[in-house]
């Protein structure tokens, strides 16, 4: 039986991480491999780098980021955030990030997909979806794409399945009125998909607390959950994240770090 | 001090190369990429990555003039390390697409039986089926990362270290004499993986004979 990931998510900058990390006892807090190491000894299923790096030259330093990550770290990497054409994803891959999703980009073209799963595999291409509620519009959501700044029209179920039909092995799920707030994920939409798709499904957005998480799962069907703020800011461990997701009876990996 | 193992990491077009030399650097091996038949002579362990479908992989390989010569290596005593499609290609047969392979172990390699979802993607546990040094130090159930769709079937279960539950059971680690296969991804899973293939490395060091005392130097690392 698959065990349930747990996903720290780091925002990457010009080769270095932002928003808000806070181990006080790192001397280069912002180098994305040491985080990505700090996490990995902590008891990270997975690590997740996202590229918000506005100019070409910061795109980069992001190979550099994910090479310098793989030769230390030995958890699976994903890297998403910006990639628009199979051959950037191939950079990617080829630093050593095992899956890279794709947002905006799919949504413009969504062959972008299905070229990348033929050429490196399913198993690689993630679609990143982040949705928003449709106001007075229950179970009904809105992709929204460029980070949650532009609306596209676009029914975010619908989106999915089609995007899981041209190959995408993994679906990112985030939305974006909880993403931040710590005020738990949509359960709700998390169900929506998980009963129409059957690739993994990671829940973003909302998680505030391991009982958060463990919902995630048991409620919401998700097979990974991903958070940035409440790592980064020692909010709450991987290993308490854990404790509460194995006491809730889902199947979790416990490393030494984390038992 | 013992010379480092020297491991010939066969490139063949057939995935990222890239997080197991790293892992096996870290653990003090020393590493080459293996492009040609002439890249194997200086190897204690030849180490076959890889993912994808058989039939492309094994069409590679003989393009490279890779098969016949890692054949004849490792029945003349030369390890061989399979990771996922590498110890798929282990085997004599592959169900995905017909392909004949390297026939090192008999079997076939068939589709995960009544799998809830494929590929099999993530951690799951090893289960032990018999005690083996590459698991020194692991409990049973130890967790690794897997991605794949397809498993062997040993003819011989006795080569069957542990296995995997994905609606079916199938071998996740194989290992006979000097050849040591491994369904999942040591080199991404974590520091359980990273003992896995410290214990495999230490149990080719035992293998091999000591520089000194066999009088030819091999560069010590």
């Amino acid at each position: 039986m698959l065990l349930c990931r747990v996903i720290p998510c780091l925002d990457v900058k010009d080769g270095r991480v932002v928003k808000g990390v806070r181990f006080v006892d790192l001397s280069d807090e912002g180098d994305p491999p040491e985080l990505a190491a700090r996490y990995a000894a902590a008891g990270a299923d997975e690590i997740c780098f996202l590229d918000i790096s506005a100019a070409p030259e910061g795109r980069g330093t992001l190979l550099d980021v994910v090479e310098r990550t793989a030769s230390r770290v030995f958890v699976p990497l994903t890297v998403g955030g910006g990639v628009r054409s199979a051959l950037e994803m191939r950079d990617v891959l080829r630093a050593g990030a095992d899956k890279v999703a794709v947002n905006t980009a799919a949504v413009r073209d969504p062959a972008l997909i299905a070229t990348c799963a033929r050429r490196f595999g399913s198993q690689c291409v993630v679609i990143s979806v982040d949705v928003r509620a449709r106001p007075g519009a229950p179970g009904s959501w809105e992709v929204v794409v460029q980070g949650g700044r532009t609306a596209t029209g676009l029914d975010g179920l619908a989106w999915i399945e089609r995007a899981v039909e041209l190959g995408a092995g993994e679906v990112l799920l985030t939305s974006i009125d909880r993403d931040g707030t710590r005020q738990g994920f949509d359960i709700e939409l998390l169900r929506a998909v998980t009963s129409r798709v059957h690739v993994p499904v990671i829940a973003s957005g909302g998680a505030g607390s391991p009982a958060d998480m463990a919902a995630a799962v048991t409620q919401g069907h998700a097979d990974a959950v991903l958070a940035a703020s409440i790592f980064h800011r020692d909010i709450h461990s991987i290993a308490a994240v854990k404790a509460e997701m194995a006491a809730a009876g889902v199947p979790v990996r416990i490393t030494e770090a984390t038992a | 001090m013992t010379a480092a193992i020297r491991v010939a990491v066969v490139d063949y077009g057939a995935g990222n190369l890239v997080s197991i030399r790293n892992a096996l650097q870290l653990l003090g091996a020393q590493v080459h990429l293996a492009t040609a038949a002439e890249d194997l002579v200086e190897a204690d362990a030849i180490l076959v990555p890889g993912v994808g479908a058989s039939q492309p992989a094994m069409d590679r390989l003989h393009r490279q003039g890779l098969v016949d010569p890692i054949i004849e290596r490792v029945r003349g005593g030369t390890w061989y390390l399979g990771i996922c499609l590498g110890l798929q290609l282990l085997f004599e047969r592959s169900h995905e697409d017909g392909a004949a392979m390297l026939g090192l172990l008999s079997g076939d390699v068939e589709r995960i039986a009544d799998a809830p979802s494929l590929p099999h993607i993530g951690w799951n546990r090893l289960e032990v089926r018999r005690p083996h040094p590459v698991l020194d130090g692991l409990e049973d159930g130890t967790p690794a990362y897997f991605v794949h769709s397809y498993v062997p079937v040993p003819a011989d279960p006795s080569v069957v270290v542990a296995e995997t539950e994905h609606g079916s059971r199938f071998a996740s680690l194989v290992a006979s004499d000097h050849i040591v296969g491994f369904q999942f991804h040591p080199e991404r899973s974590g520091d359980d993986g990273l003992r896995m293939l410290a214990n495999t490395l230490a149990l080719i060091g035992g293998s091999i004979p000591d520089p000194a005392q066999a009088g030819q130097g091999r560069g010590a690392a």
